[in-house]
């Protein structure tokens, strides 16, 4: 994005808009009152039993939250941009460990065991989802290229296949595709197993919704560079290969990397033919137990490493395609 | 080189060719022969269909009644060489329509290499060979948005030579250019047309026309109007389009 080169002075450093926040801040703590919570633990030595310390205690609580708050915001902003980022992450991320660790959770459950319960849903649970995924992106990506050619061509067939095909595998909500496709297909005497059901429903998917941002980045090059390639001689097909796709690629890139992530993650949905891959191991080690939240939360942070992961290596494609043009 | 092989020896030809967009008509009853090594300058008001016309001869643009001959063949829907055909032709836009993935240098080869078979050391050869023609042979390693408008369209210009055409087709090639490279883009065209190569040129740069013309087509409203050597064409104008025409140009 452009950055103006003229630096405004920052809004958290004018005493007035620091006052309205802080205001602000103290009304949000004060109105949700946090006198129950470790908060109010803590401050137990200046209000006495947090449950007896009525209006008195619910002011200093919201009152030291609110200074706290303020304070942190003010010195992450003398921060450098880098740093600062870190910081706020940091501190989300442990927010969000609060939030996880007032559930009463039994972490440790998920340690025990022989296989560990995590080790188990690394091993398997884990190494499914990303097979089923892997295999499920690279059908789509071929799909979306065939797609759109289809789409972008003078073939009636081709035109009325391949956008009846994105009209109903992006009109129908993916589970019903994956029961349609795991009971359909045997009805028709074809039998398919789950794992081939799962991938042949994520990839049809996924395929129609990125045939659209395939389309949209072939279209999105200028008409001179198909005509000066037909001036030359070129070759439909060459054209595409040499000329049109190359360039489209820093623009489908971005897009295509977001479907990678929500295919990722709506892999998940494929738990419901029992195929053992990390939301199913979740459920069903989870609730033999009673220790349902654990396993969900493993899995979630699973998940979100997962796609920790694939939006660096999207950043650095991005960043590499950036540099070319 | 003489006048004669300039006449009677014809590589375009043109009979009662008409086209339309929609219900438009853009073209109506062309006829024009153009022979080998001749220099045609095709200049007219803005809409009069220059374009339409040039992008006829390689076929960017299908017409609907007559005929178009190139080298012998006939431009029709159903050829199966059209290919054929534009290799033969060079064509250079207004707007360079240079790839900007490739190098300059891989701007060059990609026609040789690609369409005409000929393989990357000689394809290399021949680019860098054209890159000196048209005098950047410094650039070859560059992208094209790194060149000013100037050297891209000569760039452009050098990416055509390499498919070594027996006729090139200019569509305002200094148009989208800053003036002060306008000079050093019809530089090129003047020695590439002292070299004797078939040039079509649509521009509007009349000092240009008066040195390398052989002929000046003046079009209006789809139609040519007045067709003569550029003395004629510029001392004794012979309609009242063409004169108005003129007197706006020239001023
Ligand atoms: N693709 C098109 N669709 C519809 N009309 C067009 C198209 N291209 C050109 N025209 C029309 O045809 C006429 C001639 O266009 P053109 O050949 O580009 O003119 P010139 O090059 O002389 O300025 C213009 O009136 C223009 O609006
Ligand atoms: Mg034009």
């Amino acid at each position: 994005m452009f950055v103006d080169t003229v630096i405004e002075d920052k809004s958290l450093h004018k005493p007035a808009f620091l006052l309205g926040l802080s205001i602000a801040v103290l009304a949000f703590f004060f109105t949700f009152n946090f006198t129950d919570t470790i908060f109010g633990e803590f401050l137990s030595p200046v209000i006495g039993n947090p449950e007896e310390s009525g209006f008195f205690g619910r002011l200093v609580v919201s009152f030291v939250l609110a200074i706290i708050f303020v304070l942190n915001l003010l010195l992450i902003s003398f921060a450098k941009l880098k740093i600062q980022i870190l910081i706020v992450w940091i501190e989300l991320f442990f927010l969000f460990l609060a939030f996880a660790y007032s559930f009463d959770l039994e972490l440790a459950y998920i340690f025990i065991g022989e296989p560990s319960k995590i080790w188990l849903m690394i091993s398997k649970g884990l190494f499914t989802t990303i097979y089923i995924s892997a295999v499920s992106i690279a059908i789509a990506t071929a799909i979306a290229i065939v797609g759109a050619i289809a789409k972008l061509s003078n073939n009636g067939f081709a035109y009325a296949i391949a956008s009846f095909y994105t009209s109903l595998f992006r009109g129908l909500p993916l589970l019903l595709q994956i029961y349609l496709i795991y009971m359909g297909l045997p009805q028709l005497g074809f039998m398919i197993d789950a794992i081939p059901s799962g991938i042949a429903a994520l990839s049809l998917c996924y395929g129609a919704y990125m045939t659209e941002i395939f389309r949209a980045g072939i279209q999105s090059i200028p008409k001179g560079q198909w005509e000066a390639s037909r001036a030359l001689g070129f070759k439909f097909g060459l054209i595409l290969r040499k000329i049109i796709l190359p360039q489209s690629i820093p623009i489908i890139v971005p897009p295509t990397g977001n479907q990678f992530i929500a295919m990722l993650k709506d892999s998940s949905l494929v738990s419901v033919l029992g195929i053992w891959e990390l939301m199913f191991m979740a459920k069903k080690i989870g609730s033999k137990d009673f220790n349902n939240l654990e396993m969900l939360l493993t899995a979630a942070m699973i998940y979100w490493a997962l796609t920790i992961i694939l939006e660096i290596i999207q950043a650095r494609i991005e960043r590499k395609y950036q540099q070319k043009a | 080189m003489t006048m004669n092989t300039k006449s009677g020896n014809p590589v375009i030809s043109l009979k009662g060719v008409s086209k339309w967009y929609g219900d438009f008509q853009a073209l109506k009853d062309i006829n024009l022969t153009i022979n080998l090594k001749e220099k045609i300058v095709i200049c007219g008001p803005s809409g009069s269909g220059k374009s339409t016309l040039i992008r006829c001869l390689n076929r960017l643009e299908a017409h609907q009644e007559g005929e178009i001959h190139v080298s012998g063949i006939e431009l029709h829907e159903t050829m199966k060489d059209v290919d054929i055909v534009r290799r033969d032709i060079g064509m250079v836009f207004q707007n360079f329509n240079l790839f900007p993935h490739l190098t300059v240098l891989e701007n060059c080869m990609a026609g040789p290499n690609w369409v005409r078979g000929i393989d990357k050391d000689e394809a290399k050869e021949r680019a860098v060979a054209m890159l000196k023609q048209v005098k950047i042979p410094e650039q070859a390693d560059k992208y094209p948005d790194q060149l000013s408008g100037g050297q891209q369209q000569r760039v452009a210009i050098a990416r055509s030579l390499c498919m070594q055409p027996k006729v090139m087709l200019f569509d305002e090639p200094t148009s989208a250019l800053d003036p002060e490279m306008v000079s050093e883009v019809l530089d090129t065209m003047v020695e590439l047309a002292n070299s004797g190569m078939t040039m079509i040129c649509v521009t509007h740069e009349m000092g240009f026309a008066r040195q390398v013309a052989d002929r000046i087509i003046f079009m209006a409203d789809g139609e040519i109007v007045e067709q003569n050597t550029p003395d004629e064409f510029f001392n004794n104008p012979q309609s009242d389009r063409t004169k108005t025409f003129l007197d706006q140009i020239l001023i």
